[in-house]
């Protein structure tokens, strides 16, 4: 570069201001636009949520998650369970027996624990550090019971992929973004 | 007796109409008499956006230092040390996501789903490297992504690649970020994300593919510096256009060049520019030729490529899940396919009519087509850019950093003698002041 051409600009210089301040503004536009689509819509940061009444159970939580262990867990609405002894979720088919035997039981790492109520009630409750999430209770609670089981991505483990991998091979498209300050789709009972 | 029983209520609720769906009550819940209370399910919060505000603070600062360690300090080791703070805060610390590479899909995907707004956060993610690079160059290729910073680490015996090669290879990333745009744009995927070699290695957890994807990038990191950062990436393609009109540059020496060639084989990534010969005169014409012929070529090139686009659509729109699902569906209802997938069986569960899901996939189809013809064109474009660029020549008489290229590393400025006769004469001047 010659002394001259940092004195006084030349045209080429002056071309490349102007390219150079014109895709600022374009960038800036960019950022201005994204924001007035967020106020204009009324849209808040999201996560990855399953909708319980589109999941099929496939079972794909348990393997797809970029995590080892499955950041999607089992939750069960205790409001909708009707507390059955003999559960489709927790006894395998064809039981041996109607008791709370590793053998007997639908899941593969013994999540569910299994407690007496009162006669003839029985309490299922989750042990969230042994669910993997693939959803064998789920199916068979949704398919011969009230659907008390369902799976849910457990916040506190989600790291909230830009791209969830689970959400990229749900077979039912139960995967969906929700608003982050309603982070659960909960199972209600309607008649409460 | 209890296998009966199972049995007989199995039968029994078989005739009920079984959708996997919601709570359907088919044992109403019981009334406790033992003063029994219903336990109440946990629901943890996300991640709190406070912690996503201090990451775009981190960004920020380290953008402003690095820039700052790139035009004014020109150290190499502080370089360096600036890179590895941001392997371990934007790669193991974060997890590498949402990254301003990836972010070009939010940005995408705001403009044409008005249901997805782009978080001010990942707005920000892609928007302050690029307004950086407007002003600093490519500070944010040198010490902020992680990306850049773990092929950095591992870079051993660099070999230097041809031009032309170089150049070639660099068509995929322009491919990469075209497709990236069409598939966030129509709401298929998110393929950066999906491919992103090294985000298996920030989680520590991964797919085996993505993970022998990743090794294997680390190991030609090796050798051919950056590969990914060079060839792969496509935000480095916006980023080496912004470089070009940025208002400082990473210069090689901070003097005047006395062209003693000391640093012609310091760069790795092949973005040093060699001063140019004069120009022979009867190349100087056959080049003219064929610069009038390329010009020609241009809208040809851009017209085909984009009409290639659009035909590889049937092929493109199945990465759409809709798409994929309509397809499935169709070969069941005609016969062509046996058998049933989870995701029939899901829709079918749905009981929605099989027509409005045509419909959705013809209209994502198309939407494909138009993207197919915006996309092709966009790489015609590039290709007859490309072709055209070793026609143009200009004089250039010292040794400098390519703007769009350098990855502003500072591994040149140690070659420099100005530099160290600079820094000799600074620390002179030092010693003499006490």
């Amino acid at each position: 570069m010659s002394k001259h051409s940092e004195q006084t600009p030349g045209r080429r210089q002056i071309l490349i201001a102007a390219l150079r301040y014109g895709a600022l503004g374009l960038l800036g536009a960019t950022g201005g636009a994204a924001v007035f689509a967020r106020k204009k819509n009324n849209t808040q940061n999201t996560v990855w949520q399953i909708d319980p009444e589109i999941c099929i159970a496939c079972g794909n939580c348990a393997t797809y998650c970029v995590l080892e262990e499955s950041a999607v867990k089992c939750m069960h609405a205790y409001a909708v369970c009707g507390y059955c002894r003999i559960c489709f979720g927790f006894f395998g088919p064809e039981p041996a027996d109607i008791n709370e035997g590793a053998e007997n039981q639908l899941c593969p790492t013994g999540a569910i624990k299994r407690s007496f109520v009162e006669d003839p009630y029985y309490e299922y409750t989750i042990d969230e550090s042994l669910c993997m999430g693939c959803g064998k209770c789920v199916k068979g609670c949704s398919t011969f019971g009230n659907g008390a089981l369902y799976l849910q991505v457990r916040h506190d483990r989600c790291l909230n992929c830009n791209e969830c991998s689970i959400a990229a091979a749900c077979p039912s498209g139960a995967f969906k973004r929700v608003p982050a300050d309603k982070p659960y789709l909960l199972k209600r009972v309607d008649h409460v | 007796m209890i296998r009966l029983a199972y049995i007989t209520i199995s039968v029994v609720l078989f005739l009920l109409p079984c959708t996997v769906a919601s709570a359907v009550e088919r044992f109403p819940p019981p009334d406790f008499e033992s003063g029994y209370v219903q336990p109440t399910p946990t629901t943890p919060g996300p991640r709190q956006t406070v912690y996503e505000y201090i990451d775009t603070i981190v960004l920020f600062v380290a953008l402003t230092i690095s820039s700052y360690l790139v035009l004014r300090t020109r150290k190499r080791w502080a370089i360096f040390v600036m890179m590895i703070f941001s392997l371990i805060y934007f790669g193991f610390w974060r997890k590498g996501c949402v990254c301003p590479i990836g972010a070009i899909q939010n940005v995408t995907l705001s403009f044409f789903d008005p249901g997805y707004a782009v978080p001010i956060t990942i707005t920000l993610f892609f928007l302050l490297p690029l307004i950086f690079t407007l002003f600093f160059a490519r500070s944010f290729c040198a010490a902020v992504c992680p990306l850049g910073a773990i092929q950095d680490l591992v870079l051993l015996r660099p070999i230097s690649l041809p031009q032309w090669l170089e150049s070639g290879l660099r068509l995929f990333a322009y491919v990469y970020l075209a497709a990236a745009v069409l598939f966030a744009a129509t709401g298929s995927a998110f393929i950066i994300c999906r491919y992103d070699p090294f985000v298996s290695f920030f989680r520590l957890n991964g797919s085996l593919n993505i993970l022998i994807l990743g090794a294997c990038f680390l190991f030609i990191s090796m050798f051919i510096g950056r590969p990914y950062c060079r060839f792969i990436c496509p935000y480095g393609v916006i980023l080496r256009q912004l470089s070009r009109i940025s208002k400082w540059k990473v210069a090689i020496t901070p003097d005047d060049c006395i062209k003693c060639r000391l640093c012609e084989d310091s760069c790795p990534f092949g973005a040093i520019k060699i001063p140019t010969e004069d120009w022979p005169a009867h190349d100087y014409n056959k080049s003219k030729r064929r610069l009038v012929f390329l010009i020609i070529l241009l809208p040809i090139l851009v017209l085909s490529f984009g009409w290639i686009g659009s035909i590889l659509q049937p092929v493109t729109s199945r990465v759409h899940a809709t798409v994929r699902l309509a397809d499935r569906i169709y070969l069941e209802e005609t016969g062509q396919a046996e058998g049933t997938t989870d995701a029939s069986d899901a829709f079918r569960a749905t009981g929605k009519d099989i027509k409005v899901l045509y419909a959705e996939a013809l209209a994502i189809q198309a939407r494909f087509g138009l993207g197919g013809w915006l996309a092709g064109g966009f790489i015609g474009l590039v290709i007859a850019l490309k072709l055209i660029g070793p026609s143009l020549r200009r004089h250039r008489s010292d040794y400098e950093a390519d703007r769009a290229g350098c990855l502003a590393c500072g591994r040149c400025f140690e070659y420099c003698p100005k530099e160290h006769s600079k820094r000799k004469q600074a620390k002179e001047t030092m010693s003499e002041s006490r």
